[in-house]
């Protein structure tokens, strides 16, 4: 079906938005909004850890000092949501993911992302390594709010943002995908922006 | 899994505008007939799209204001000033006019009569509309579900859906109201922001194991669910919807 045309419809195009950054369906914005299925968990950081676990030799974990001792990455990457706003040019601060599965043996092809509050997101293997998926601490400069998904976030920029689970608690590797929270209700198993890859059947 | 029968693509649909109701004085509800409209679940939402004469498109994700009623399907549509869709919808469009929508989508943020209560919603301003949608449903099967909405306006003439609300208070149904800016002369409901106490008041109490529903701009969601949990309510039995400053 050809798109129906909205009589009087303009638009407001934005010209600071380059064409080949916003992926179809999306629009630009310069705010941060939030979306989360439930109350924002409080986890004290000494009680918090990440951890690799599933398809592993043993567990790995790492406690909030551990972990904040890794060398960290400043990434500056464009992000996603499948609500439809993307936002450009956003500063993060993190342990990229290739330095936690350093030297971890798996025969696993995919991962799922568990989190305070029940949250979880499923991804491929290949799709959290190679430098394109973070542990993330700080945003702008500053701590990681909460509501961001503050004391940690996955930060997975290539994917719609939902994939960057917040309050990121570590990582189940699995040999099969299995579908994560969001993903059981309707929304699409990978979530390629560029695909518009949003619902079931996208 | 808890999602409606979305298993196929979720394709564009023609929306034939059969209705447009001014509900306050920034908010509408539009009427749509919707081709091979599939049927949906209270508390989901579809994403329209509007083409311009030269291709240009926007989308934008609305809840669903109506219960199940065949292809029909009823948006209400807050107008936000620097919105690039919403004034549209609200100020443009009018009967005979035709939209292009997909949906329904959502399986998480749901509820039916047959999954029991006690319930509560809390709503902040048009975050009211998903939880709208369960209420009608209810009302629309004849359920006696313990129900509570805990509504938060500006004023009495920012409350949405305002005159059917009264009409459906009772038959297990308490419909309260916190009006945060102004009063009417009388005002006997709340005058503040939803906080904890006004939760513990509306109940249901956390030992009576309430499912909760809460939609309406972030600091409203991040300040009602905090509450929520401080008051014993389980964080998993919370479910929230937020909307950010910007959407329209």
């Amino acid at each position: 079906m050809p798109p129906i045309i909205s009589r009087g419809f303009k638009g407001r195009r934005r010209d600071d938005a380059p064409p080949d950054r916003v992926p179809p369906g999306q629009y630009v914005t310069n705010d941060f909004p939030v979306l989360s299925a439930g109350p924002t968990p409080h986890t004290p950081l000494d009680q918090w850890d990440f951890a690799i676990v599933g398809e592993v030799d043993e567990l790995h974990r790492w406690t909030w000092e551990e972990l904040r001792a890794l060398p960290s990455e400043s990434v500056t990457v464009d992000i996603h949501c499948v609500t439809k706003w993307s936002k450009l040019d956003t500063a993060w601060e993190g342990v990229s993911i290739d330095t936690l599965l350093d030297g971890i043996e798996t025969s696993a092809e995919y991962a799922v992302a568990f989190c305070d509050g029940g949250y979880t997101t499923n991804l491929p293997l290949e799709d959290l390594t190679g430098g394109k998926a973070w542990v993330s601490f700080g945003y702008g400069g500053e701590p990681l709010e909460p509501e961001h998904g503050g004391p940690a976030r996955l930060l997975v920029p290539h994917l719609y943002f939902w994939k960057s689970a917040k309050w990121v608690r570590g990582l189940r590797l699995t040999t099969a995908d299995e579908p994560g929270f969001w993903e059981q209700n309707g929304y699409h198993l990978y979530g390629d922006p560029w695909r518009e890859q949003r619902y079931w059947g996208d | 899994m808890a999602g409606a029968a979305v298993l196929g693509r979720l394709t564009w649909r023609a929306a034939d505008v059969v209705g447009v109701a001014t509900e306050t004085p920034r908010v509408k509800t539009i009427a749509f007939d919707v081709d091979g409209w599939p049927g949906h679940l209270p508390g989901q939402h579809v994403d329209v799209r509007l083409t311009a004469e030269d291709g240009y498109q926007a989308q934008r994700s609305y809840s669903i204001a109506s219960a199940p009623d065949g292809a029909r399907i009823e948006l209400t549509v807050e107008r936000l000033d620097d919105g690039e869709v919403s004034p549209y919808l609200t100020d443009e469009l009018r009967p005979g006019d035709e939209i292009e929508l997909r949906g329904p989508v959502g399986g998480y943020f749901v509820w039916e009569p047959s999954r029991g209560g006690p319930l509560l919603l809390v709503a902040g301003g048009s975050g009211v509309v998903p939880l709208m949608a369960m209420v009608r449903r209810r009302a629309a099967l004849g359920s006696d579900v313990d129900t509570r909405l805990l509504f938060s306006s500006r004023a009495w003439d920012d409350v949405i859906y305002r005159d059917e609300l009264e009409g459906l208070n009772g038959d297990g149904l308490r419909v309260h109201h916190a009006l945060t800016r102004s009063q009417p002369p009388g005002w006997s409901g709340y005058a503040r922001r939803v906080d904890a106490e006004m939760l513990a008041e509306v109940g249901p109490a956390p030992s009576e194991r309430p499912q909760i529903y809460v939609c309406g701009p972030t600091p409203f969601v991040e300040a009602v669910a905090e509450a929520l949990v401080e008051l014993g309510h389980e964080p998993l039995r919370i479910k929230t919807e937020r909307f950010g400053p910007t959407g329209g």
